[in-house]
């Protein structure tokens, strides 16, 4: 067993969905002791979001789910019991990190806000993640998915001149602001163990995209500089070949316009229609007319070649340029195999499957999948009995439905 | 006060463009001296700005991303008015140094025996030029953690496959996950998701390198593909390939168990998010919208028959929202309980009541871009205020106190390196 950068962390992880689940999968996957609290008999609620083998929901089959909590151990509590927040008390005393992301407030109702954990643990990392923060005129609003993005600021650049903005795909952004709560958390992690230190961190999922996602910083500070907004862009643009283009098995996208045009030209393999002069004249790329000629003529190459055979060619002239897979394709890709960048991992519920692997290769304390999701409550006896309790105590408490 | 986390931790930077940069972003607010390693004899496009001595003329022609300097003006030092260069570059150092320059390579070893982390996303065969590895930094010192961010890998077939963000993303699947539902993906714009992301998992592995150094005693190397960086966030359609080998298509700006769209508001290209989960909301929704007639229609009574009729419903929704401002939409629907948010430009974030409350934007003086008010730390540590500790730094403030102070080179040493061309505050008057 290789050393672990974080095998020496303890981690109690309060929360569900995306964003904090992958704030503490980052630390588990890298070594930390993850003890995540779910609530009894549902469970976290990315076990009902999917997808499911088959279509077919089932809380111990949900992908997102067993793609969130790898490294876990998991246990179930109802926090809302006197008897469940006695049991996160005496889990948080020994732990150095806890990272919830429950609604502003709710932790304080569970007899659990900081005020009170850090009585029982001085040195403790706390982390909440919300989607406006603690704070503000804003803290208790609805949020979703799409609000993050829209009210970051991005989405309204995000899409085309003509239609109305468009977020990402899939959740990107609820996993960008569980990447930003890790690295605020291993901060109050330097502090709590070099000074002694323990603090209450707290991250804003909108601050996260006002922040981060896309460059949104230099488009904000772009505005203070100039007073300029941007915009959608229009379809089509200046300059060629830019963009996506079909290719016979699916779509390319290049960027070989402007100054990258001559490598574009031996991209085509300096095909005769381009010894005409005409095309390297200074103006040439910004030639409406040109540009009409030349797209149709393009477009006989592109769909000619496979995505992959486009792209190798392009990258031979130092095109920038990329295949746009789908799903299927980035799952064979043979760099991508070869490399390792997907791991296969056993579950017993839900079988061995593919899951997207490391975010970064460390040479000495490598990422590791030391075990699977966790089922719900796998872990209770375990966790339980390491505070004390003795199976006498853990039958009342499931009777009384706190586990 | 206590110290910052990261104080005495001394990193070397020779990252471009953003995902680099912004990593060390992160670590430079946690209190750690992140030198910029730059010289003043080429000038790398998008870093300190399009080009090192662009006129008024040529600022003017470029899109804001290129040529945003404030007030669209070169300035005196156009590269230190850069904003896509000063977004990230508060709470850093600058030093010039020319590492094709004769003594330039010994100058870097110098730096790198008394630094812990070396930081660069550059081209494999860029490193290879530059005769910088991580064999060649254990030399000097053996403890170091390097940080290396190529696009895919610093290896195999890829290893020198120029990409930016949005073609990675392409690689990775991103693209064909996103736009708009009803048309195809030569309709999509671009973004560049993963430079953010591979920033943000960059400082993260760093502190995860120097976590267990603390312990152990022992650097490492990590690599950072900035294209495996992302497979994590395609955890859901990536787990659907793996379970149903099915490929998931863009579906906009749709949920798979809501009613929500993009809706235009009040004013000119204004816009709001609303989401409406189940027949609570739904209710509640029709409620703050006045109860119209449309309403009882049977289409619309429950949450499968509202999906399958959803492009219907959208013209509907559309046709309450644009009467009203964004915010006002948001204020009625917040008010009963449904997410609504307006889709903030810039203008909106500066004078968004929230972000101002929460101090999310602070005023930094720096000499030659002026006094401008800065995105910062995108979160708030209890025990730290987290502040904009030093403007965005100009190129080679800070020669003085790195060849002198940090290197202990004398005022002899110092002036040869001048005429050598390693130390100043400008570009070569060559450099296009």
């Amino acid at each position: 067993m290789p050393d672990l950068a974080l095998e020496d962390v303890k981690v109690l992880d309060l929360t569900h969905h995306v964003a904090g689940p992958y704030c503490t999968k980052l630390l588990a996957d890298y070594g930390a002791d993850v003890i995540k609290v779910e609530r009894p008999g549902l469970g976290d609620s990315a076990r009902s979001m999917g997808p499911f083998p088959g279509d077919a929901p089932h809380r111990e089959r949900s992908g997102i789910f067993l793609h969130l909590n790898t490294n876990k151990r998991g246990i179930t509590l109802d926090l809302k019991s006197r008897a469940g927040a006695k049991v996160v008390k005496e889990l948080a005393r020994d732990v150095d990190i806890l990272v919830e992301n429950f609604r502003p407030g709710t932790m304080e109702r569970f007899g659990l806000g900081y005020d009170t954990l850090r009585v029982v643990n001085p040195g403790l990392v706390m982390t909440s993640i919300s989607n406006f923060g603690q704070t503000g005129p804003y803290r208790d609003y609805r949020s979703a998915e799409i609000m993050v993005y829209g009210m970051g600021g991005e989405m309204y650049s995000t899409g085309l001149d003509e239609r109305e903005p468009v977020k990402l795909g899939v959740n990107v952004h609820l996993y960008q602001g569980g990447a930003v709560a890790a690295v605020a958390t291993m901060g109050a992690l330097f502090a709590s163990r070099l000074q002694g230190l323990g603090q209450y961190v707290d991250v804003s999922l909108m601050e996260t995209q006002v922040g981060s996602i896309d460059r949104r910083m230099s488009m904000l500070l772009t505005y203070q500089y100039t007073g300029e907004v941007t915009v959608r862009s229009p379809l089509r643009t200046a300059g060629y070949p830019n963009g996506v283009y079909p290719s016979s098995d699916g779509y390319f996208q290049v960027s070989g316009s402007r100054n990258y045009f001559p490598r574009a030209v031996s991209m085509m393999g300096y095909p005769d229609f381009l010894d005409d002069p005409k095309w390297h004249e200074p103006d040439a790329q910004l030639d409406a007319d040109l540009q009409e000629e030349f797209e149709p003529l393009f477009l006989m190459w592109t769909l000619e070649r496979t995505k992959y055979e486009a792209w190798h060619t392009a990258q031979g002239s130092r095109v920038l340029s990329a295949p746009l897979n789908t799903m299927e394709d980035l799952a064979h890709d043979p760099e991508f195999l070869r490399r390792g960048a997907f791991e296969e991992i056993d579950h017993p519920a839900a079988g061995r499957l593919k899951y997207p692997g490391r975010p970064f290769v460390m040479s000495e304390s490598p990422w590791t999948v030391r075990r699977p999701a966790p089922l719900l409550g796998e872990h209770n006896r375990e966790a339980l009995s390491g505070l004390g309790y003795t199976d006498e105590d853990m039958v009342r408490l499931r009777s009384r439905g706190v586990i | 006060m206590a110290n910052l986390p990261l104080e005495g931790i001394r990193i070397l930077d020779i990252t471009v463009v953003w995902a680099g940069p912004y990593c060390t972003s992160f670590l430079a607010d946690l209190g750690a001296e992140v030198i910029r390693i730059e010289t003043i004899n080429t000038f790398v496009p998008l870093g300190r700005g399009s080009m090192a001595h662009p006129t008024e003329a040529m600022l003017k022609s470029m899109g804001s991303f290129a040529g945003g300097t404030p007030d669209r003006l070169p300035g005196k030092r156009p590269w230190n008015r850069f904003p896509l260069f000063n977004a990230h570059a508060r709470n850093k150092w600058s030093v010039t140094l020319d590492l094709l320059r004769p003594g330039g390579m010994d100058i870097f070893k110098r730096l790198v025996k008394i630094s812990d982390v070396f930081v660069e996303n550059n081209p494999t065969e860029t490193m290879e030029k530059l005769g910088i590895s991580y064999s060649l930094l254990k030399e000097d010192n053996p403890e170091i953690v390097m940080l290396r961010m190529p696009a895919y890998s610093n290896d195999g077939v890829y290893q020198n496959y120029r990409a930016f963000g949005l073609h990675i993303e392409g690689v990775v699947g991103h693209t064909l996950l996103r736009g708009y539902e009803d048309m195809d993906a030569t309709a999509n714009s671009s973004v560049l998701m993963s430079d953010a992301t591979a920033g943000t998992q960059g400082a993260f592995a760093v502190m995860a390198a120097l976590h267990y150094r603390n312990r152990t005693g022992k650097g490492q190397l990590i690599e950072l593909s900035q294209a495996e960086n992302v497979l994590p966030f395609m955890g859901q359609p990536f787990l659907d390939y793996s379970m149903n080998q099915r490929s998931a298509s863009a579906i906009g700006n749709r949920h798979p168990s809501a009613v929500q769209g993009c809706y235009p508001s009040k004013g000119e290209d204004r816009w709001i998010t609303i989401t409406i989960f189940g027949d609570d909301d739904w209710e509640a929704f029709i409620g703050a919208i006045g109860s119209p007639e449309w309403a009882e229609d049977e289409k619309f009574t429950d949450s499968l028959s509202r999906y399958q009729h959803q492009a219907e419903l959208d013209r509907l929704i559309a046709e309450w929202t644009s009467q009203l401002d964004h915010y006002e939409v948001m204020r009625r629907l917040q008010e009963v309980g449904v997410a609504a948010g307006p889709v903030l430009d810039q203008r909106d974030s500066y004078a968004d009541p929230h972000l101002d409350h929460r101090g999310i934007f602070e005023e930094v003086t720096q000499e030659d871009a002026g006094t401008h008010r800065y995105p910062g730390t995108p979160y708030k540590m209890s025990e730290y205020p987290m502040r904009i500790r030093r403007g965005p730094v100009r190129l080679g403030e800070d020669n003085e106190y790195v060849y002198k102070t940090l290197l202990d080179y004398s005022d002899e040493e110092y002036a040869e390196f001048e005429k050598q061309g390693h130390i100043g505050m400008d570009y070569a008057d060559d450099v296009p």
